[in-house]
């Protein structure tokens, strides 16, 4: 768990010496400068200049046995970080937005209830970026799949593909009520981003999985999936987890555990 | 009489144009200018006047595929930092009011924007965040109330004796 190993344990491969710096680099950026101010830009190691890496590939971890019944603080976090209406405060809840909605699943046969967030999954193959005409559905090369809303028309050809229904278009004008780190607009499709903008800050944690800690569940968990050392990766590596739709070898960034 | 009837028309729609010119606001030289305000915070912009006034538009389109595309977030060229300085001390945004930085100058020459379909007009952060407001703004009210609750102790103590 802890990020800083022994030296003896230090092989001399790159890899491992790129993570023993990140580690250092991490832990000198954990000291103050002054009093509540924190040398955020290089306590991730990628500063603002430099582009993503596909070194990383930023993935999140749902434990749907700790995912707790009636709480959706995710959603609400998510809403609040990213400015999307909630669909109970919407004046049209059939077509609002959802980034990222709570779902309470019930077998039939057994009565067993399993809660799960659902979002876009992050796919390394993704179904929308395939069927998109003007190329503003992409993946980014840390893995985080976006529509870049400059060269998105509105035609909803990703939401058709997308097989979690992940995608919303936005039917009405927002009238500058965006958030400042998160545009967003009228007649472009939008769904999760991994919260983009603090990855990039190098918060290197989404809202959803900051509220779910908060509210003492852990039942997200947000990384670099890439990186053997870190603790999604650790725990990827402990628990069974499943692929929603396995079967579409969409290679998802999205995990569940439980289901 | 015909000829006659077309001399009367013509006069008359010479009189009505005179009239109608006299009537006319005196002409100034061309349309109103914009009013470019300076901006709030920082000294200089971060390209000289001139380019910027032409060019402004090629860095942003530049930087914006850079952010989206790639995640490279640098200051410079980056539209929340064009907002962050010129956002307006009366709306507090650049595209709010007519006199706001960038809709003076986009009226002005009939270009429209679209950047604030999506972007905020805002500057980032909490209000209190922005150079506009003073360090204190966010608690002002809190301060207001210790002061009030001060005199209205003392005045307190002062009927009690």
């Amino acid at each position: 768990m802890s990020e800083l190993k022994p030296m003896s344990d230090n092989t001399p491969s790159s890899p491992e010496r790129r993570r023993f710096v990140g580690a250092a680099t991490a832990t000198a950026a954990g000291l103050t400068i002054a009093p509540g101010v924190m040398l955020y830009e290089v306590a991730h190691g990628r500063s603002e200049d430099q582009p993503a890496s596909s070194a990383v590939r930023w993935g999140m971890l749902v434990d749907a046995t700790k995912c707790a019944t009636g709480c959706d603080d995710c959603v609400t976090a998510c809403s609040t970080e990213n400015g999307w209406t909630p669909v109970a405060e919407s004046k049209h809840p059939k077509q609002a937005p959802q980034w990222i909605r709570k779902l309470e699943l019930q077998d039939p046969l057994t009565q067993m209830e399993t809660n799960l967030p659902m979002m876009c999954q992050h796919c390394a193959e993704p179904p929308c970026v395939d069927v998109c005409p003007t190329g503003a559905s992409f993946k980014r090369a840390d893995g985080i799949v976006l529509v870049n809303r400059h060269t998105c028309i509105g035609c909803r050809y990703c939401m058709m593909a997308c097989p979690y229904k992940a995608r919303s278009l936005v039917h009405e004008p927002l009238n500058d009520t965006q958030k400042p780190d998160v545009p967003r607009g009228i007649g472009c499709v939008e769904s999760c981003t991994l919260c983009v903008q603090k990855v990039d800050r190098g918060d290197g944690n989404t809202a959803c999985a900051e509220a779910c800690t908060a509210a003492g569940h852990n039942a997200l968990l947000f990384g670099d999936m890439n990186d053997p050392e870190s603790e999604i990766s650790r725990r990827l590596r402990e628990l069974p987890t499943k692929q929603v739709r396995a079967d579409l070898n969409l290679n998802l960034g999205v995990r569940y555990h439980g289901i | 009489m015909k000829r006659l009837l077309a001399l009367g028309a013509v006069v008359l729609t010479t009189a009505a144009l005179a009239w109608a010119g006299s009537d006319a606001q005196p002409k100034s030289s061309g349309a109103p200018k914009p009013a470019i305000t300076k901006a709030v915070k920082g000294e200089r912009c971060v390209e000289d006047n001139d380019y910027m006034r032409r060019n402004h538009m090629k860095v942003l389109d530049h930087h914006r595929d850079e952010t989206v595309l790639e995640g490279i977030r640098t200051k410079k060229y980056s539209l929340k930092e064009c907002i962050n300085c010129h956002a307006s001390e009366k709306t507090g945004s650049v595209a709010a009011a007519k006199e706001d930085f960038c809709v003076s100058c986009h009226s002005y020459a009939a270009v429209k924007i679209d950047c604030f379909d999506c972007h905020s007009t805002k500057p980032q952060g909490s209000i209190a965040m922005h150079p506009l407001n003073a360090e204190n703004t966010h608690y002002k009210h809190k301060l207001a109330a210790q002061a009030n609750s001060k005199v209205s102790a003392e005045e307190m103590a002062g009927v009690a004796q």
